[in-house]
């Protein structure tokens, strides 16, 4: 490589600068986020037991344990994933195979999906609040919480879905229309099949996202600390209890380090899952073709 | 006969799998209308009521009171534009030069476990963040600067930029991968250093998905509540500096819902789609963007 001597050493300097300014950037913010993480298992840890996790909440979350919001986060996850899901991926098929691409009617489908992805998480609050607590008459409940973050995650599944249906072998449906096989068999017993891997990818994602969604359940799940009973009561998720014991509970901040340790490790754990699964179906991919 | 039948057997049931996903895609795409509508429905006691003025011209938020009831915005509209701003603008050097590091300097194992890491702290909930918020950083502002309440535009800030921190660096990076390598050999081939062609080629090129990420981030710092309802002090002021409590207008949402009566509760869903009409003018904006740099994708 031939470079003019006298441009040759500014261009050094600047490259040196780059390249030590780039890995400061990137050291500080490993280094933030580690900070993060180990503040949290240091004031955290202490506090899990087994009891932490099976006892009732006691003292308004200074004591005991979290089993109640453990449940309640289970539900509302069960309720935002059963609406979520068939409404998601049911979307995102008729797009892919069901409407002539471009058409108005997908465009206007799809714009707004997007437009709901932009939704902030306290207006789904606002509009969980209203629309399902008041108007449908569910009240401050599990299954009001869950359906209002299945809104917030739909656009995330469809386009997910969406993704994986968009990127199989396009001489798939060919193939199967000249074996003379419905619309309805090819869409389910090949493409569905075939796209599951980023279907799930996609299912993995949304449940982080709602794990760790608080502002949105406010209004909707409420604040009750006792043991749900059914879909109809009212249950406080793990984010939303962090929060209660943060803001509005004093000396709580022992319990509130011990639960966000205890949410952190399962975003880890959800997102971990979901590249996981993404790196090990791209190199399944990588290697097929 | 029978394989004539079994088409039109087989085209029936296509019909019917059609019309029923027709009917979750219309839920889907509709789903937003019906949150507008709801919205709107809140809101109406209060725009039929004329307050929507007041949100501009009165001076200050006490909704509640009696003797002299105020509904002014102004105050959390800055909030929420200085707390997003500081944000974006602490975030942006210090994610794209991780880009840049990442893309350029890094070398291969580093690189993956840079995205790697990164693409796991997207997760974490807003929630965690503003907890450590108030433990770490605001005792830090109060040891930095004694006298202050702590809770500040600053920690609101600081907070917020950790939190969207891997999104633009996530963007930047992807952004730096998508410019061509003829390109880059190209500036190799006309005797430009590695840092010429970064600050030259690489970074012109990427400008467009860096925007884009840069959006994407003041449209989630703008909508975030968890992390600055914790650590920005909720004070509805316009601060006179970094160290004064600011209130949001998420925030002002939910802390006040909880316990608002009918009236003040409006002027709250009013606050909720001015909220909302902000980021769907930056995520507006964003897809405007892409459309125009490759149209004919038809918004799917």
């Amino acid at each position: 490589m031939i470079t003019h001597p006298i441009r040759r050493s500014p261009s050094k300097g600047l490259d040196l600068a780059i390249a030590l300014a780039g890995a400061f950037a990137a050291l500080l913010s490993f280094f933030l986020f580690g900070w993060l993480v180990w503040d949290l298992v240091r004031l955290g840890l202490p506090k899990l037991s087994w009891s932490f996790f099976s006892g009732e909440v006691e003292d308004a979350g200074r004591g005991g344990g979290i089993a109640p919001i453990l449940v309640s986060t289970l539900g509302i996850l069960a309720c935002c994933l059963g609406l979520a899901i068939p409404l998601g991926t049911g979307c995102a098929i008729w797009l892919s195979e069901f409407v002539r691409r471009g058409s108005a009617w997908a465009r206007l489908v799809a714009s707004g999906v997007d437009l709901l992805a932009g939704v902030p998480s306290i207006v789904f609050g606002l509009f969980g609040m209203v629309f399902f607590a008041q108007t449908l008459g569910l009240g401050f409940s599990i299954l009001s919480g869950g359906l209002t973050l299945a809104c917030m995650i739909l656009p995330l599944l469809v386009r997910t879905t969406l993704t994986a249906l968009e990127s199989l072998p396009a001489d798939l449906r060919p193939a199967a229309a000249g074996l003379g096989l419905s619309k309805t068999t090819t869409t389910f017993r090949l493409l569905l099949p075939a796209a599951l891997p980023g279907i799930v990818i996609g299912i993995t994602l949304g449940v982080g996202r709602a794990l760790s969604e608080t502002a949105a359940l406010l209004f909707t799940s409420g604040y009750s600390t006792r043991m749900p009973e059914s879909f109809s009561d009212s249950g406080r998720a793990l984010s939303v209890h962090i929060y209660d014991l943060a803001l509005n509970v004093a000396n709580g901040s022992a319990m509130a380090s011990s639960s966000a340790l205890v949410l952190l490790a399962l975003i880890l754990l959800v997102n971990s899952a979901a590249v996981a699964l993404s790196e090990h179906w791209l190199r399944r991919r990588s290697s097929a073709s | 006969m029978a394989s004539s039948r079994n088409i039109s057997l087989s085209r029936c049931v296509d019909r019917v799998t059609g019309g029923v996903l027709a009917l979750f895609a219309l839920v889907s795409g509709g789903t937003v209308l019906l949150l507008l509508w709801n919205l709107f429905a809140g809101a109406w006691p209060a725009i039929e009521a004329g307050r929507l003025g007041a949100f501009f011209t009165d001076a200050k938020w006490q909704p509640g009171s009696q003797r002299d009831p105020q509904f002014g915005m102004v105050t959390m509209l800055a909030g929420s534009a200085l707390v997003t701003v500081l944000a974006v603008a602490l975030a942006l050097p210090v994610g794209l030069a991780s880009a840049i590091f990442h893309r350029f300097y890094a070398p291969p194992l580093l690189a993956r476990w840079n995205r790697r890491i990164m693409e796991l702290l997207i997760g974490v909930p807003s929630v965690i963040f503003g907890f450590w918020g108030l433990m770490v950083v605001v005792p830090a502002i109060l040891r930095i600067a004694p006298g202050t309440p702590g809770q500040s535009l600053l920690a609101g800030g600081v907070v917020l930029a950790l939190m969207i921190l891997p999104l633009i660096a996530l963007t930047s990076q992807a952004a730096l991968q998508a410019v061509p390598s003829s390109l880059l050999q190209a500036a190799a081939g006309l005797g430009l250093g590695r840092a010429r062609t970064i600050v030259s080629v690489a970074l012109p090129a990427a400008r467009g998905g860096i925007t884009t990420g840069v959006f994407l981030g003041l449209a989630r710092a703008l909508g975030e509540t968890m992390a600055v309802v914790l650590v920005c002090g909720n004070i509805p002021q316009i601060p006179g500096s970094l160290f004064d409590p600011i209130r949001p207008i998420t925030s002002t949402i939910a802390l006040e819902m909880g316990y608002a009566t009918a009236s003040h509760k409006a002027l709250l869903f009013c606050a909720g789609l001015v909220l909302m009409l902000c980021t769907a003018l930056l995520v507006g904006w964003i897809s405007f963007r892409k459309n125009a740099a490759n149209p004919g994708i038809g918004g799917a």
